[in-house]
């Protein structure tokens, strides 16, 4: 019964939506056109490819379960490409590929590229990532990893038809290490997951300790089962088992969490054995994007995306509205949509896209990374943003963060 | 003796600087308040409240009222500079942030950042005249000194745009580099200036081709280039001098206007901003996001020569004799 008034309500709200897209068109499409151009305008087409997978509700009720992330970026950032295509005479268009959980992914992918698509944003995991880049009808196609933090897909598992918007593991833990170096929280107690993504996760973090001269007092593993989310009294119990879990630790300044699972991390702060702050996948955490973040210009497009999607813009949406941005922006420099050109532009030394993060981002050259400052935030309030000054780089300070050159054993071309 | 004279004269000229009266008048984006600083003394003499986070200010041509771009209270105040009051409002379209006057004093040009607008006050009947759509977050707008042309720069799709001013048309789109800033057009009207922030150039677009013909960049021993973010431009009306603010680097650039050569980089407060001449050109004014101060720049000798404090974040910066 729940679920089919929930069925009801998310199928109003799909409506709603559509009718938002139709109004929005017209408007479009009542604006005074740009200057005539006698040429046919550039037709520009990005592929938006995503599969439907089993959610978890957030463990707060303060965050929805979201159905559209990603997605509602990347059709924010297509308006925008359009507002600046009408200048230009190019046009844009964001195909979607919305692959239902049981669905054949490559089999959608392969129709796409037979259809003479060739620029991809994938919504998708690291594997289902490699499967398709991996594709020989893919190999001219340019694709952006917008959502696999996977260190590997950087180093041992790099592709050339793949750029990664989204910031690494390594990237994140590093941006937090710089800033707990500089407030001189050296002393860690990591608590982590047990699953893939929190060990992951707990070793970028291990790693950071060593780059940057920090020392993890005691490793330990939460090993609760995962619950149910929503329970009326379920405080009662957590208050006694978070202490239990985190006491008889030897003396430090920070706990850091890796749960990128959402079972536990939300239960530490205010909960610790001792009065310590917390850190890593939950408390102060380090990301692309935050919703509290209202520098360089930020507040503007927090404006346009909530006025768009109804809600709040989070990290997958801000890497897919990069995205197209980075797309946008090459098409618009070179004059041109074919997909090596743009890959060559991307590569090269002239891109660069501005992100709202205070300076152009650009592409590593060996491992195709976006560059970028990473957001250290609190649940409410951006904290700092890294790198941190005095953190040297002969090239950027942003190759600070994630691995750099010398430690990757991707060299692409 | 000699020195009791020469005290005499500088006593004398003081006070002859003094009868002209001249006002800095300075926005507070976070103190919510217009500074007031004697222009002579080079004190902070008030602080005025004003609407939530003004930012663009802009002098009627007559110097009797301040326009006042209250960007969260979206519209602009209008500051009466003699009693100090705010005396009404102008409808400015959502989230104000720059504008310019044509040079009748009839009209402003507001950008509004959040509806990709560029909205036409006629100011006598403070009525929208007209609003034309630009790109994604219009930012800068600049007039030429005929009133033919308006140019507006947007953040996001990294463009100035010429506007015929009679027909209030998009007539030339010039690509530019990263997030420009603010469009300043040459005292002959041969070339507009435009800053780029996060590009770090300043381009030179010639205003008759609507070609760009230069690209000033710029560098700093021991200041990373991603810490040079050119935005607020002042050209000497000789084009002997051009100056550009160039934020978070805390140097204003001081450039030979006509070669395009940098020929010096003058240390100014923190994250500077915006910038004005005084009406004789003999001094510039920067206004200094971070530290809270303005400061004063002695153009002829290239070299700045005082800080004063202001309010909270001080954005935006006009002169007044």
């Amino acid at each position: 019964m729940g679920k089919s008034v929930a069925a009801l309500r998310s199928h109003r709200r799909q409506i709603a939506r559509a009718l938002c897209a139709a109004l929005i068109g017209v408007g479009l499409g009542w604006l005074p056109a740009a200057p005539a151009r006698a040429a046919e305008p550039l037709e520009v087409v990005i592929t938006y490819v995503t599969q439907d997978e089993d959610r978890v509700a957030p463990l707060s009720l303060l965050d929805s379960l979201l159905t559209d992330e990603g997605l509602m970026g990347a059709r924010q950032a297509i308006t925008e490409n359009q507002t600046t295509g009408r200048f230009l005479g190019q046009s844009y268009q964001l195909k979607e590929v919305l692959i239902p959980k049981d669905g054949d992914l490559a089999a959608a992918f392969k129709q796409a590229l037979g259809a003479g698509q060739r620029l991809f944003i994938l919504d998708l995991h690291a594997d289902q990532l490699l499967q398709l880049a991996d594709l020989p009808e893919a190999a001219d196609a340019v694709l952006f990893n917008t959502r696999a933090p996977d260190d590997r897909l950087r180093i041992s598992d790099c592709r050339a038809n793949l750029f990664h918007i989204m910031p690494s593991r390594a990237m994140k833990a590093d941006a937090l290490a710089e800033y707990l170096v500089w407030k001189r929280w050296t002393r860690w107690f990591l608590l982590h997951g047990t699953l893939e993504p929190d060990l992951a996760f707990a070793a970028a973090i291990e790693r950071a300790a060593k780059k940057f001269g920090a020392k993890i007092v005691e490793s330990r593993a939460y090993e609760y089962q995962a619950t149910a989310r929503r329970t009326d009294t379920g405080h009662v119990q957590i208050q006694r088992q978070i202490p239990v879990f985190t006491q008889n630790a030897p003396d430090y300044d920070i706990a850091m969490v890796a749960d990128e699972s959402d079972i536990f991390g939300e239960y530490l702060p205010y909960r610790l054995w001792d009065a310590r702050p917390v850190a890593g996948t939950q408390g102060l955490i380090a990301t692309a994007w935050h919703r509290a973040n209202e520098q360089w210009g930020a507040t503007q497009v927090q404006r346009r995306f909530q006025k768009f999607a109804g809600r709040w813009m989070t990290e997958r949406d801000y890497t897919a509205w990069l995205t197209v941005r980075t797309v946008g922006e090459a098409v618009t420099r070179t004059k041109s949509a074919d997909p090596k050109t743009i890959r060559d532009y991307l590569r090269g030394d002239q891109f660069q896209v501005a992100g709202f993060k205070g300076e152009g981002l650009t592409f590593r050259k060996w491992d195709q990374q976006m560059r970028q400052p990473i957001l250290i935030v609190g649940a409410r309030m951006l904290v700092s943003v890294s790198p941190q000054e005095g953190f040297l780089h002969q090239r950027t300070p942003l190759d600070t963060l994630g691995y750099d050159e010398p430690e990757s054993s991707c060299r692409l071309q | 003796m000699p020195r009791l004279l020469l005290l005499a004269t500088l006593g004398l000229l003081a006070s002859g600087h003094a009868a002209t009266a001249r006002t800095i008048y300075v926005s507070n984006e976070k103190g919510n308040s217009i500074s007031i600083v004697d222009g002579d003394k080079l004190e902070l003499v008030q602080e005025v409240k004003v609407g939530q986070r003004p930012r663009g200010i802009v002098l009627s041509k007559d110097g009797k009222f301040l326009y006042i771009c209250a960007s969260d209270d979206d519209t602009i105040q209008i500051l009466d500079t003699a009693s100090l009051k705010l005396v009404g409002q102008l409808p400015s379209g959502p989230d104000p942030e720059r504008m310019a006057l044509s040079p009748d004093g009839a009209k402003l040009y507001v950008a509004n950042e959040d509806d990709n607008m560029v909205t036409v006050i006629d100011i006598a009947g403070r009525t929208v005249a007209t609003q034309i759509p630009v790109g994604v977050e219009p930012e800068g707008v600049g007039v030429s000194h005929d009133g033919k042309w308006i140019v507006n720069t947007s953040e996001t799709t990294n463009m100035a745009h010429f506007i015929n001013a009679e027909t209030a048309e998009i007539t030339d789109n010039v690509l530019v580099d990263q997030r420009p800033r603010v469009a300043e057009f040459t005292s002959d009207d041969a070339e507009v200036w435009v800053s780029s922030e996060v590009g770090g150039t300043v381009s030179v677009i010639d205003n008759r081709t609507r070609k760009v013909t230069h690209k000033i960049s710029f560098q700093i021993p021991g200041v990373p280039n991603e810490a040079l973010q050119p935005v607020g431009i002042k050209i000497t009306k000789d084009r002997s001098k051009a100056f550009v603010a160039l934020g978070p680097a805390n140097r204003v650039a001081m450039i030979d206007a006509k070669t395009y050569e940098v020929l010096d980089y003058l240390l100014v407060g923190q994250r500077v901003w915006q910038l004005a001449f005084s009406p004789d050109e003999k001094f510039l004014y920067s206004t200094n996001g971070v530290s809270n101060d303005i400061s004063v720049i002695d153009v002829d000798a290239g070299k700045v020569i005082k800080s004063v404090k202001v309010g909270s974040y001080p954005w935006g910066v006009v002169v007044k004799d």
